[in-house]
């Protein structure tokens, strides 16, 4: 059997691991328009800032595909995808047949229609060869504009910082990460980036790019002109669904799977930030552009595609992110504004820490912590597993929250590896 | 594989499983010195939960299906095929703290010295671990599958 993957990297290494696991015959091919060995995409902002050096990116080690005994076929983009001769179309007129195919594609950078894109020092954010191209670009002392303050934009603008760069944020919304702090969160932290001379300026985005060659600034739509030298476009992803253009593989906003990963074509899957699958708290299909997500997905169509049936619960947002010394934990519904929310918080700005808990019928369906963020899975793993959490509601914001104050018989059940009873 | 289990309703809370694994993973491998001469005492790699009457360690669970290794965003979080063991492998670490996000038992350690994640190892190098070694009352137990309560 020919297992065919469209990408190279974690959704393809979830994949290969899985296969591997049970399957050492079956042939792998990997197909990548990138020729990097698999690298962590998180890591780019990291590179950036100089935090970390381009060897140390490597996601597995050098061996991986030997190991594995994966073909690849690297520099090469897969161009469509023929669903009933099961074959996959190459830019270069080749094609590849295959009895299982995985999409995990990725997702690419959206682009605002705004005027002036192809000056030079234009970038986005999401791949290596972007983070090479601007540390390039960007030297010390020189002006960048960061358009989007979501979880890519901050982390460039950490990155950037690092650099020596005077760093601007521009955000639509009237907040930076917005679509997982509140308020309150997003401002604690907007001040550590301000106490960095990082400027951020919300409810408002560029207009229009300024310069000859080079950009020179931007024109933002209140008005107000910045200068720049560098402007990152960090708008957000949308899943790159190009390769199933003109296929009958459903997409809505990412390629549609099922629990198992497989999309509405059999022995077709997808898996990772192309991907629009179950999201067990808002009960319906969503795209979750998250690195553990793409992980495990893969590892589920992997399975799949081997004859192991094994399926996916679902998934639901979550990130750990930081700036600097400030970190932040955030899980599931963060924000709502519906009145069947509870929310129990609690704001410290001596510590500069907050805490956010959001329940729904005695179920935790969110979280977000701010420094205080040790032990936050405990969280998370109540969210996954629908935990009622009434016996023990009332200490959630305790500092030393931990399994001591769950009921005996759930801690002891949890800790011992018993059947609750 | 053999993990270790507590048994809280002997745990007197002493806290020594603490100093041990604190010693067990310095440069001495000494309590004294460890704790005495060691410019940057090293991160326990346990977690004390106490609330009295009531106190345990909780170490980490090495889970079959670990999910702080799917989700590890370097690669630096590991099961060893073999032993089952999962280890952290500290050079590639950059302490993002997704680990700390997804690890359901809150069993992984922020060393925020050297910012990267601390976890049990079971005392890979000395062969026991340490914490079930010295806990003065046997509320510790290595054992494999589980124990009786």
């Amino acid at each position: 059997m020919r297992i065919v993957i469209i990408g190279n990297s974690v959704a393809m290494v979830g994949a290969v691991e899985a296969i591997r696991k049970y399957d050492t015959s079956s042939e792998i091919v990997v197909i990548s328009d990138e020729t990097y060995h698999v690298y962590s995409r998180p890591l780019i902002s990291y590179y950036l800032g100089n935090l970390v050096s381009e060897e140390k990116m490597i996601y597995r080690e050098k061996d991986f595909y030997r190991k594995n005994k994966v073909e690849t076929v690297f520099g090469i983009k897969a161009i469509s995808i023929d669903e009933r001769k099961k074959e996959v179309h190459l830019e270069n007129g080749d094609s590849i047949s295959f009895d299982k195919l995985l999409i995990a594609t990725g997702g690419k950078p959206i682009i605002p229609p705004v005027e002036g894109l192809n000056k030079k020092n234009v970038h986005t954010f999401i791949k290596m060869d972007d983070a090479k191209k601007l540390k390039e670009a960007a030297k010390p002392g020189s002006k960048a504009v960061i358009v989007g303050g979501g979880l890519i934009g901050f982390k460039a603008a950490e990155g950037l910082h690092h650099l020596g760069v005077d760093v601007t944020i521009v955000e639509l919304a009237d907040r930076i990460l917005s679509t997982i702090l509140d308020a309150e969160g997003a401002s604690l932290v907007s001040q550590s980036l301000q106490n960095d001379g990082i400027k951020i300026i919300t409810g408002t985005t560029v207009d229009k790019i300024i310069g000859d060659e080079y950009v020179k600034g931007v024109l933002l739509k209140n008005g107000k002109e910045l200068e720049a030298d560098n402007l990152i476009i960090a708008i957000g992803v949308v899943p790159n669904v190009d390769v199933v253009r003109n296929t009958s593989i459903s997409i809505n906003r990412g390629i549609l799977v099922d629990n198992t990963m497989k999309t509405s074509v059999e022995d077709v899957y997808a898996a990772g930030d192309v991907a629009e699958g179950y999201d067990m708290l808002v009960e319906s299909n969503r795209v979750v552009p998250i690195w553990p997500n793409a992980y495990m997905q893969g590892e589920i169509a992997g399975y799949n595609m081997i004859g192991i049936n094994k399926s996916f619960k679902g998934i639901f947002p979550m990130n750990s992110i930081g700036y600097k010394n400030t970190n932040m934990i955030t899980a599931g519904i963060t924000n709502p504004q519906q009145e069947e929310f509870e929310i129990i918080s609690k704001i410290d700005h001596n510590r500069r820490s907050y805490k956010k808990f959001v329940v729904k019928e005695n179920r935790l369906v969110g979280f977000i912590l701010i420094n205080d963020i040790d032990r936050a899975g405990l969280f998370t793993g109540f969210i996954k597993n629908e935990m009622d959490i009434t016996p023990f509601k009332k200490y959630l914001l305790n500092d030393d929250f931990g399994f001591i104050y769950l009921p005996k018989e759930s801690r002891k059940a949890k800790m011992l590896d018993l059947e609750v009873v | 594989m053999k993990k270790v289990y507590v048994k809280e309703e002997v745990c007197v809370g002493c806290r020594l499983c603490e100093v041990y694994c604190i010693t067990s993973h310095s440069k001495y491998k000494d309590v004294l010195k460890a704790y005495k001469l060691e410019p940057q005492r090293p991160t326990p790699r346990i977690v004390i939960e106490e609330n009295r009457p009531v106190s345990f360690s909780l170490q980490c669970r090495h889970c079959d299906d670990a999910p702080c290794v799917k989700s590890c965003i370097t690669g630096a979080m590991r099961k060893d095929p073999l032993t089952g063991v999962v280890t952290c492998d500290t050079d590639k670490c950059v302490g993002c703290w997704t680990c700390v996000l997804v690890c359901e038992f809150g069993a992984i350690i922020r060393d925020v010295n050297n910012k990267v994640a601390s976890k049990c190892d079971l005392c890979a190098e000395a062969g026991e671990p340490a914490c079930v070694k010295n806990c003065p009352n046997e509320a510790l137990v290595y054992s494999e599958g589980g124990i009786s309560v």
